[in-house]
Formats: structure tokens, sequence, C-alpha cells
């Protein structure tokens, strides 16, 4: 697979001429405009969502007492800031409206700043996700930041890894299918990945587990738990959840390498490459690959959001404890800023790599390149 | 291959028959069909959409796909028989012995690889040469071509050239390893008439350079004759008659031929006085075809008993012509100098009283410079520019001009699809140029129609024939009930000729001819009284253009409609119209009579477009004016007269003063007007382009 990529990286190195660079520049800054934009509008609706009267009043009474009158829950949701007018709340949070100081109807001053503690003098005025105040998280008692930073480290390991058996394989896949549409190799190949695609993460995990990691058909060779390899991955325990997630994407990319492979085989170009005399591997690799690839490169890239949809799946399975994992710990234990922290950088995530893209995208279509 | 000093016959095809295997059945795509090319030789083949050349050339390249096999006879290349070559030899032969020049420019080259590339990957497949050496060869042929800025051409992808500019890349790209035979698959048929011209002249010029031998498909018979020794004649898979261009086109000996070249407008035809003649009937499909002669259901000659005979009819040679031969049984008996049963004659109608002015009209389209990220840099692009003209009651005023000059803009600010910027069109003398199509009155909607260019996208896939005529006159609110709509789109399927049972029919399973009819029947469900046709046989084939044309003049003068007659054919324009409108980038540059314009003095832009239209006709003598350069783009015109970056007059009416004033517009005679700054004198010294031999008028 590496002349692949050793050819994907070319095409993207070579053709950054002076002219493109400005060009791209003003490019990208429009795309980040729109992508904060819906970074907001997205974040609003999750902090909207977390901050419905009933989560407060469950969390009022989590962290208070469980036999609190609606009296008591309403003032004690008041002395926390949490009646604020949504929008308010919203910007305190963010980071760009001052951090609330209420001085509670029971004699108490609480600053958001200072952890609803009084505010000394150092305490800041701003205290929201911008200033990297993320809060804490009620279930792990820790802060929200530290939280999702190991936990996405975790999970980005595992996309890693996804990834690097994903794409190629399934451009592999694509590639050879849709050299010569009809052919035994075609059919074969686009069977599996019409399967593996069909069956979702959560039967295709507990079938490989059931296959490999138990006795019962004798071919015990991963872990069925990848617990441990969160220190230390090996192929023994990280296979399987690797496989489960890749297989799910897989399917899809390589039908997609594969249509679109077959649409640039038939092409007059092609024809043409062919009737100048050259090869078949040659016109494979010079000529039909990178117009074949334009297509699969934007769903590899958007695939991401699915992927980590399989990642919630998959992590829960192999209790491997990562970020999905704490999105589903998050959401089951009422943990309000945990969840929004998780989201704030799902979001973003799910942001970049749509941004990532069309950059891609734009790089290996010249037409829309210079234009 | 080796023999590098062989001097027999470059290709030889001998009783090749291919055919393409489907699920339903085997499909014949050609049958016995043999040719042979000697260096340095031409040799055209032509014939309609679907009659196998395009199978016979890819059928020379080994190249027929998955499903296409040849099943019969060979194809010999310097004596070698390519049929029985490996993959591995035919890959050596491709590209540097043989090469293939397609239809579509754009299409055949790959749109992420730089033209450079394309080029230089020729020489070092074949020959093994660095890249440095490989660089300047591309270079060498760029130059040969005749491309601007060659440097510059190799760097480029293809969407970055103009269609032209990408064909004769493609050209280049044919001859970087100087191939012996060329293989020529309609080249210019996507490209304008004066690039065409300028492609065509340098193929010729190229071919002679580098004694190339060249297979020339076409389905312009006038083309063929431009640029060929020899032609063959296809129909229905079979090579019908085959000979010298001479012998073929002067002293043809197949109906087929003869009835092709009656049904094309040379010189001399006129629609009152000498009508064209169509070929009756429909192309046969593959699987469809006859017994015995192909052509038997549509030939004139047809002897029962004879021509339908189960029997194969072979090739029989002409006595008396070198390599003349033709497969027709009949062909000694037919007296081939018969002179034509002239159609039915019909009296010009006198033009009658203006029912549309145009005056000044102006459409101008803002857009936005680049198209990616918008901005603020709007150009404006001048689609049509000050256009003035009256058109009348039962005449044909013919629109010509290449792409891009505004013909289409024209039309749709006529139509009302867009407004016009400044001017006024006047539909009887009252103002249209403002209201758009939604806001026009139903009479004025049904007064003023369109016929489209293409018919296989303008009728609704879903909806039969009779039902989408009635819909027409459901919105012209014609007739009080279904009763009467019913009857009267029968009526309407007479007019165009149709059977009534294709009311019920959907429009795939009519031909394309029989679309065109149906468009025509609906435009003019409302009594129309000025039609639009945009192109409206260009998308036909030869033998269904002329029914198509006829069916139009019928109907015009019947209902003394007004057609304007949208076309880039002159040849067909001269046969119809009665007054002719030149555009060029917005401008209409000449406007007069068919006559007038058709003789000098011409503008120069009408001069060179006369001189660039093929004409199928041995006894015709031509100017040759080939122009450089493309068309400029409308969102980039050129400064003072428009025609200016082409014009070979310019410096004698004063570069200065062309390139910097647009020029006015001047009456040459009566009703004759161009925008030219040449004075009087040298409009005078012009001759004419066309020179049509005595004796045939
Ligand atoms: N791949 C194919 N499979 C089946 N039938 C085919 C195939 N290619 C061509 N044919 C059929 O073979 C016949 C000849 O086709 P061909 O393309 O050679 O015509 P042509 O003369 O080049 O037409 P045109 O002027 O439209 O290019 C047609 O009836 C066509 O439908
Ligand atoms: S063989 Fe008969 S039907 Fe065929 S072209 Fe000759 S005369 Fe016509
Ligand atoms: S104005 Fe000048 S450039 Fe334009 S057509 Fe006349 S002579 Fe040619
Ligand atoms: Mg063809």
């Amino acid at each position: 697979m590496l002349p692949l990529l050793r050819f994907l990286s070319r095409a993207i190195t070579n053709n950054n001429t002076d002219k493109t660079g400005a060009f791209m520049g003003l490019f990208i800054l429009r795309r980040l405009g729109v992508m904060i934009l819906t970074a907001l509008c997205l974040t609003f609706i999750v902090f909207w969502l977390t901050n419905l009267y009933p989560n407060l009043e469950k969390l009022a009474k989590t962290q208070g007492n469980f036999r609190m009158s609606d009296e008591q829950v309403e003032t004690f949701l008041g002395n926390r800031g949490y009646t604020q007018s949504l929008p308010v709340k919203y910007g305190q949070w963010i980071g760009v409206l001052p951090g609330y100081v209420i001085e509670g109807t029971d004699g108490e001053t609480r600053a958001k700043c200072a952890a609803n503690r009084a505010p000394t003098d150092d305490t800041a005025t701003f205290c929201g996700i911008l200033q990297g105040e993320w809060g804490q998280s009620t279930v792990f008692k820790d802060d929200v930041s530290t939280i999702v930073g190991t936990r996405l480290g975790l999970t980005g390991k595992l996309m890693f890894w996804v990834m690097m058996v994903m794409v190629p394989g399934a451009l592999l896949i694509g590639v050879l299918a849709g050299m010569r549409e009809g052919s035994r190799t075609d059919r074969s190949l686009s069977t599996i990945s019409i399967v593996s695609t069909a069956t979702p993460e959560y039967v295709s995990g507990v079938i490989l587990i059931a296959v490999f990691a138990t006795p019962l058909f004798g071919m015990q060779y991963f872990k069925g738990t990848a617990t441990s390899a969160m220190d230390d991955a090996t192929f023994n325990n990280f296979f399987l959840p690797v496989i489960t997630i890749a297989m799910y994407g897989m399917g899809y990319i390589a039908r997609m390498t594969r249509a679109s492979m077959t649409e640039v085989m038939t092409a007059q170009y092609v024809r043409t490459a062919r009737l100048k005399g050259v090869s078949f591997p040659n016109i494979v690799m010079k000529h039909a690959l990178r117009n074949a690839l334009i297509a699969p490169f934007t769903v590899i890239m958007l695939q991401f959001p699915w992927l980590l949809n399989g990642v919630v799946i998959v992590e829960t399975l192999f209790n491997y404890k990562g970020f999905g994992w704490t999105l589903v710990q998050a959401a089951s234990n009422n943990d309000i800023e945990l969840l929004l922290g998780v989201s704030v950088v799902s979001v973003f995530v799910v942001l970049v790599t749509q941004l990532i893209s069309d950059i891609g995208y734009v790089f290996l279509n010249p037409r829309i390149r210079i234009s | 291959m080796e023999n590098d000093n062989y001097d027999g016959p470059i290709l030889e095809i001998d009783k090749l028959s291919i055919s393409f295997f489907t699920r339903l059945r085997e499909i014949p795509a050609v049958m016995d069909f043999s040719a042979k090319i000697m260096p340095g030789e031409a040799l055209g083949v032509v014939g309609e959409s679907g009659c196998g050349k395009s199978t016979v050339a890819l059928g020379v390249m080994q190249d027929l796909g998955v499903n296409g096999r040849i099943v019969g006879g060979s194809i010999k290349f310097k004596g070698q028989d390519l049929n029985k070559m490996t993959q591995e030899e035919l890959r050596d032969i491709r590209g540097s012995q043989i090469a293939m020049i397609y239809q579509e420019p754009m299409a055949s080259l790959n749109p992420a690889m730089r033209i450079g590339k394309q080029l230089m990957e020729v020489p070092m497949i074949h020959e093994g040469v660095s890249e440095k050496e490989a660089y300047d060869r591309a270079l060498e042929v760029v130059t040969d071509v005749k491309l601007p800025d060659p440097k510059r051409m190799l760097e480029s992808f293809p969407h970055q050239l103009s269609g032209g500019q990408q064909q004769r890349i493609v050209i280049a790209m044919a001859l970087m390893s100087k191939p012996s035979l060329l293989i020529l698959d309609e080249p210019t048929t996507a490209l304008d008439v004066t690039v065409e011209a300028a492609v065509v002249e340098l193929v010729k010029d190229l071919g002679k350079k580098y004694g190339t031998s060249m297979l020339f498909i076409s389905h312009n018979l006038g083309l063929v004759l431009e640029t060929c020794d020899r032609i063959c004649v296809m129909y229905s898979g079979e090579a019908v008659e085959r000979g010298s261009i001479e012998d073929v086109f002067d002293k043809m000996q197949h109906p087929y031929t003869q009835a092709l070249f009656r049904s094309i407008p040379l010189p001399g035809a006129d629609k009152n006085a000498r009508p064209l003649i169509a070929i009756p009937g429909n192309f046969p499909l593959p699987h469809e075809r006859p017994e015995g002669c192909n052509f038997g259901p549509r030939c004139d000659y047809f002897e029962d008993g004879l021509c339908n005979e189960n029997k194969a009819i072979p090739m029989y040679p002409v006595d008396g012509m070198e390599r003349h031969e033709t497969r027709c049984l009949k062909f000694q008996e037919i007296d081939w100098n018969a002179p034509i049963e002239v159609g039915a004659q019909t009296e010009k109608p006198e033009p009658g009283r203006v029912v549309l002015k145009m005056d000044n009209l102006k459409k101008y389209y803002e857009v936005a410079a680049s198209a990616l990220f918008g901005g603020k840099n709007k150009k404006v692009v001048k689609a049509n520019e000050t256009l003035s003209f009256e058109a009348r009651e039962s005449e044909t005023l013919a629109i010509v001009g290449e792409s891009g000059c505004g013909k289409s803009t024209f039309a749709k600010v006529l139509m009302g699809l867009e407004t016009a910027t400044d001017g006024q069109i006047l539909l009887d003398n009252k103002n249209i140029e403002g209201t758009s199509i939604e806001d026009r009155d139903t009479q004025t909607v049904a007064d003023v129609q369109m016929v489209f260019q293409n018919p296989f996208d303008t009728l609704n896939p879903s909806m039969t024939v009779g039902r989408q005529i009635i819909r027409a006159l459901e919105i012209f609110q014609i007739g009080n009930n279904d009763e009467d709509r019913r009857k009267r789109m029968l009526e309407l399927l007479d007019l165009v000729k149709l059977p009534r049972a294709f009311a019920d029919r959907m429009p795939r399973q009519l031909s394309g001819g029989q679309k065109q009819r149906v468009g025509i029947a609906r435009a003019f469900a409302g009594d129309a009284r000025i039609v639009v046709a945009d192109e409206p046989v260009s998308a036909l084939d030869v033998s269904v253009q002329a029914a198509v044309t006829d069916l139009l003049m019928e109907i015009q003068r019947e209902h003394k409609t007004t057609l304007l007659f949208i076309s880039h054919d002159l040849s067909i324009v001269r046969y119809l119209s009665d007054r002719v409108m030149v555009m060029y980038l917005g401008h209409v540059v000449e406007l007069g009579t068919t006559d007038q314009v058709f003789a000098p003095p011409y503008h120069p832009y009408t001069e060179a477009l006369l001189s660039a239209v093929p004409i199928a006709d041995t006894s015709i003598k031509k100017k040759h004016i080939v122009l450089d350069g493309d068309i400029p783009s409308a969102m980039n015109p050129p400064s003072g007269c428009p025609f200016q970056t082409r014009c070979r007059w310019k410096d004698k009416a004063g570069a200065s003063l062309c390139e910097s004033e647009v020029p006015p517009v001047r009456v040459l005679a009566d009703g004759h007007q161009v925008k030219c700054h040449l004075d009087d004198a040298d409009f005078a010294a012009m001759e004419p382009v066309i020179e049509t031999p005595v004796a045939a008028e």
C-alpha cells in the first residue's frame, strides 16, 4: 500500500504552487468561519438540552439531597446560577460573559469562576470553555478537560489503527474490484464489501468476539476485552476492536472507490491511454487512480462521524475506556459538564474532518483548484 | 516493427465482420467490410449515426470492449494481421504506428494530468527516451499544431484550454511518435465551423508533412471531400459504395449515395424551385435489418423478388473506374444521369406585414468573476449588443453564428425566459421586452413558440406523445373540452406527418426525427405566429434533416408563420431562409437578404464563415480563408471591433481604428447592412468565396 500513500502525498505536495497557496488561504478562512458558526449552533443545542429543567432537577437532587422539596431545588439551582436565562448561561459557559457571582439565599456567595465558592481577588472574571475551564465531572470527580484529554488520546489511538487498516484496505479492495468490472475478483470483493457494510458494529463485534475470543470455535486467538490495550496495545488485545470498526467503514469506502474506479476505467481518456500503448498497470496507476480517488477521499473524511458512532459501541463492547465509553458514562449518569465537554470535542472533530476533506478534494481535483 | 521500408498497403481490411454480444442477441454492427489504404492516402468513411463507422475504427485498434468481437475477416497493418497479434504486440503498435483521434477532445484528455505529461508519455513508452528528450519532442509537436505559447500549454491542465485547443493537443498527441496510420473519428464535430476549418487544415498539412495515411470518419460529405482521396460510404453495417472521391461524388453507383447527396442542401438547392428530397423511412436497427439489400425499404429502385431475396449482396466492381465498387444489384440498369425528379415546386410566398420588431435590444449578464468564491468584482457579459431588425409574416429569418455569439440569448429574451436589459421588442406594436413568460398573456405565449435543438431532452419521458400535445393545448386554452382537444391533437399529428397511432406512444419509442416532429407539433399547438427554431435539425441525421426542414417550410407556407431559424450551418440557411442575420460575439455584423449575404460584398466574418463551411460538391471552388485562433470569450471581448482579433481585412481598414472603435452600422444596399470600418472601395473589390460553375445553374 505504500506506493499508494506516496502517490497521494506526492499529488498533494506537487501541486502546491504559490498562486494556489493564497487562494487556498482564503478558502480555508471562509470554511473556518462557517465551521465556528456551526460549532456554536450545535453546542448551543446540546447546552439547551442538557440544561432542560428535569435534568437540572436531577442534578440538584444528586448533588444536594434526594428529598429536597421543589422550592429547595429552586433555591439550590438559583444559588448556583442555573436559573439564569439560557443565553446568559451559554455565554458564561463559553467564556464570553463574566461568570456569575451570586449572593445566595443561604448567605453564601458563590462565583462560577471560584468553583462555587466565595470569590477571592485572583478569581478570574471569565471562566468558560475558551479559558480552558471545562468544569468538573460529577462521576469521575476530576476536571472535564483532563478526562476529555486522556480519553480522546485513547480513542485517537484506536482510530489511528482503524484508519491504518481501513483506508488502505478499502482503497485496495475498491481499486482491484473496479479495475475490471464484472470480473470474478470484482464480484467476490463487491459481495464482501456489501456484507461488511450491512453488518452493524454491535453485530459484527459480538460475532467476532464469539468466534475469535471464546473457546466456542477453538480459535481463541484474540482477547475479547481491550481494557489492557489502553496502556499497552498489542495485536492480541487490540485487533478485534479495530477490525470491528474498520470493517463497517471499509465496505462503504470500498464500494465508493469501486464505483468511481469503474467509471474512470470506461472514461474516454483511459481508452486514449490504452490506445497510446500504455500498459494496464500504468493505466491504473498513472491515469485512473488519481481521478478515481477524488470521490472516495471525501467519503473517507465524511466517514469520521460514523466511525465515532462505532467508537461508542465498540468501546463499550470491548470495555476500552476511551472517548465513546466516557460519553456513555456521562450520559447515563447525568454528568452535565462532562457531557457538554464531550459534545464540544465531537463537534469539532467532525467539523475539522470535513474541512480536511474539502481541502483534500480541492487538491486532488485540479478543475476546482484553478478556475 | 522493423519493416520501415514496407511499401505495400498500410492498412488492408478484408471482409471484416464485427458483432456485439448482448444478453438478448448478437448485434452484427459491421458486416463484410473491406478497405485498403496506401501509404500517404486518406480514406474517408461516411454514413449515418449507428452505421458502424466507429466500430470499424475500434476494430482496427482491436479495442472493442468486453462484448465486441471480430467474427470474421482480417485486418492487416503493413502486411501483418492485427487479429492474430498478442496484447504485447498490439501495445507496441498502438500509439506508435497507429494513433487515433476521437470526437470529444475534452473527454479524451486525462483531466488530472498536465498536458505535457500526457504528451511525453508516448515516446517514453514506445522509444524509451529520456524525460528531457520527450519534453523537447512534445514542445516541437505542440508548436507544430500551431498552439500559442507552447511552454505554458505543456504546463496546463486540459480544462484550461478551449475546445479547439484541446483538439489540437489530441492531434499533437497522436503525432508524437509519427505514426504511419492516423484514425480520426469525427474529429471536429464538437467544434465551431471556423475552428473546424482550421483544425482540418492542420490535419491535412501535418498528414502531408509526416506522410501519414489516414482513416477519416465523418458524417459530413463536404468534410470528406476536403480531406480525403478515397471514400467509403457505409449504410447499416455495410460498405455500400467505395471509390475515389471524384468517382463517388460525380459518378455514384449506389442509390443510397445518390439519395444522400440529394438530401443535403448544396448551393443551387432552393426551397421553392428545387426542394431537397428526403430519404423516406428510417434507418434499420442492426437486429431489424430487412432481407436482401439493407437499403431496400427506402430505395427508389427497389425491385421485388430481386432486392429482397434472402442472399448476401457482394460488392460489384464498376467497370471503367479504378477501385470503384458498389453493393447494388441493379447498378448497371439504373440510369444514373436521369435528371432529378423535382419535387412539388411551390410559389415563394410574399412576406406580409411586420409582426416582430426589435429595436436596439441589449441583454447584459452580470457574472461573478470567480465562480467559487463570489467576490465583489462582477463582470458584465454583453450577450446581445444593440440588436435591431424586423421580421415579417411568412418570412424566414436565419440567425447565424458560432458558439457564444448570443443566438440563444436572443431567443430566450424573445421567448420571455429572460428580460431585456435595454431596447424594445415589439410584437404587433406591443412592447414585450420587459415581460417575462409568467406575466405574458396566453395569446402572446401561444404566438411566440420555440422548437429546440435537442429533441431528446425537451419531451417529458414519462408522458405519452398525445398527452404532451394536449397539455400544450390546455395551456393555450384551446378547445372547450377534452374531446375537442383530442381532436385537435390528432390534427396536429397529421400536420407534422406522424401516424395518429403515435399519440399513445412514449417518447423513447420514437426516433430522433420523430421526436423533433412532436416538438414542432407542440410549438404549433396554439397556432404560433412566430416560431423560433434553435438549431432544430443539427442533432439529427442527414437523411432525416431534409424531412424535418421541409416539414417546417410546409407548415410555414400554410400558416404564414414567421420563422426565426437559428443555425450555424450555412448550407441549410442558404437553402431555406429569406433573410440572414450574422452574429459575432453579441453583435449583428451583417444583415441582409440571403442573396446579399451570400454574395460579395461580405462582412469579413461572413466571408470567413462561408469559406469554412465544407461543401460536398466537387465542381465548386472555394476561396481558402483560415481564421487564426479561437472565438474570444464573451466575458473578455476584444476592444473595438469584436472580430478584430481574427480579421484578415483589418490592415486595409486601419488596424488602430478597428482595435479602438466599434464600427458603425453601414448600409451597403437596400436592406443590406454591415458593421465594419472597411471603406466602399474595399467592399466593392471583394471576390466571391464560393464559385459555382456557370453550367450548373
Ligand atoms: N458496446 C456495444 N454493445 C452493443 N452494441 C453496440 C456497442 N457499440 C456499438 N454498438 C452498436 O453497433 C452499431 C454501430 O455503432 P457505431 O458506434 O460503430 O456507429 P457509428 O457509425 O460510429 O455512429 P455515430 O455516427 O453515431 O458515431 C450501432 O447499432 C450500435 O448500437
Ligand atoms: S440492391 Fe435494390 S434495393 Fe438495394 S440499393 Fe440496389 S436497387 Fe436499391
Ligand atoms: S471593422 Fe476592421 S476588424 Fe472589424 S471586421 Fe471590419 S475590417 Fe475587420
Ligand atoms: Mg461514431
